[in-house]
């Protein structure tokens, strides 16, 4: 603490070190029970909320997917989350009520207009498409780019995007490739929203760079997730 | 403070953060949340309601704290309470709704450096009681609220031509963007503000007009 210099200061009785220190730690005492109070309260509905958030978002670009198992993807193939000791991205497999494979889901992201745009895709092995895309958060300007979660039109460009993999298993045999308004040709183009380009890039790009990592994975531990639930 | 009676102090000291000394239109504090998250009317009412339960909490914290906190550490104390209802309602929000939780992002916490807050602990929690503080908070939370909900309101209608997420044009409105947009909140905050300023120039006139002493603010 400083000790006052100016004859001014000096006329108010000054408060001793260790009374500062006293107080101060009892109100960060107290804050400190409170903010644990109140975290200890509100985490099982937290933790419910992001559970039930991410079954929704893999149900919607999963069809028919009923149960959900996250596996992570680590330099030694997919081990179930909740055995995994290595770091590595998650990706979410699907299954039907009876168990069978339905398709995975993977994140994504890739830079649009304003800012990254992150999203989910579903990937299905039986069509070798993706099924579904759902944004999980963008800032594209609103009006233009935020077009991507109502524009029917480009959002038919994922009922079935072609993501078949090149002969050596090693990539895809197509890039996904953002292309014009209305040039669509290919099915492994996506068709830009009009008035949004770089946000529509943005996604391709970013279903691009996922997939053509993701997708060999799958595949090459396909037997091993129909039998993981 | 003239004496006067119970009841009518503490309605005066309620009311009076609501719209006399509103925080925004008035003392036009608080201004990055009034930017920021006013871009439709939902997530605006949302941020007052944190702020307000802020403010409710930490100024009653505070004002019963006050004769035990030595001037030195005065604001490290306050900043450690105010942190400490921020996190609180941080929690709070995220199980409460995980939507309006993206919405507000940042700016929740934030609101622990929205000068509102400091100023209220600084020139009132610290120096009245805790009966009178909580009803200062609320007041001035209220305020808060209400202006963020005005200033809301405005762009979301002419932004997205809706209130509170409910189309109310038909499908031939062109909304205007730039109300939904960052400049959008300086152009309504500045309508709202010319408003305010006309109402109390008017007021001020009629009152110097019928011959009555002005009550200066």
């Amino acid at each position: 603490m400083n000790t006052p210099t100016q004859n001014t200061l000096a006329v108010r009785t000054t408060t001793s070190s260790v009374t500062l220190v006293v107080v101060l730690g009892l109100i960060a005492l107290i804050s400190g029970l409170l903010i644990v109070l109140a975290y200890v309260l509100t985490k099982p509905t937290i933790d419910a909320f992001h559970k039930k958030e991410l079954e929704e978002a893999v149900a919607s670009v999963v069809p028919g997917a009923a149960k959900i198992k996250t596996f992570v993807v680590t330099n030694h193939g997919m081990v179930p989350a909740e055995q995994a000791n290595e770091n590595g991205y998650h990706v979410y497999v699907g299954y039907a009520a009876d168990g069978t494979l339905k398709g995975v889901a993977a994140e994504a992201a890739g830079q649009g207009y304003a800012d990254m745009i992150r999203l989910l895709y579903g990937y299905s092995p039986e069509c070798q498409c993706i099924t579904g895309i759902r944004i999980v958060s963008m800032r594209e300007t609103p009006g233009f780019g935020d077009k991507m979660y109502t524009d029917e039109a480009f959002n038919a460009n994922f009922k079935a995007l072609d993501t078949r993999l090149a002969a050596d298993g090693a990539g895809l045999a197509n890039d996904i490739n953002t292309v014009k308004h209305g040039t669509k040709k290919q099915p492994w183009q996506v068709d830009a929203i009009s008035g949004a380009t770089v946000s529509s890039k943005g996604v391709g790009r970013a279903l691009n760079d996922s997939a053509s990592k993701v997708v060999p994975e799958i595949n090459k531990h396909l037997n091993e997730l129909r039998e993981a639930l | 403070m003239q004496p006067a009676p119970q009841q009518p102090e503490s309605m005066d000291e309620l009311l009076r953060g609501i719209w006399r000394e509103n925080p925004v239109f008035v003392a036009v504090l608080g201004m990055c949340p009034t930017l920021a998250v006013t871009g439709t009317t939902l997530n605006a009412i949302a941020m007052g309601l944190c702020t307000l339960f802020v403010l409710f909490f930490s100024m009653m914290f505070i004002s019963a704290l006050r004769n035990l906190i030595p001037k030195e550490v005065r604001i490290a104390s306050y900043i450690v309470i105010i942190a400490t209802f921020v996190t609180i309602v941080d929690y709070a929000v995220q199980a409460i709704s995980m939507d309006i939780y993206k919405a507000l992002g940042a700016y929740i916490q934030l609101i622990v450096a929205n000068c509102i807050l400091l100023g209220r602990a600084e020139s009132h929690a610290a120096k009245n009681g805790v009966w009178t503080s909580a009803l200062n908070a609320t007041g001035v939370g209220l305020g808060f609220t209400l202006a963020l909900t005005c200033i809301g309101a405005v762009r979301e209608i002419l932004g997205s031509g809706s209130l509170l997420g409910v189309p109310l044009f038909g499908s031939n409105f062109q909304p205007w963007l730039i109300m939904a947009l960052p400049p959008g909140a300086f152009f309504a905050l500045a309508g709202w503000l010319i408003l305010f300023a006309w109402y109390r120039e008017r007021r001020e006139r009629k009152a110097a007009e019928a011959g009555a002493p002005v009550h200066a603010r």
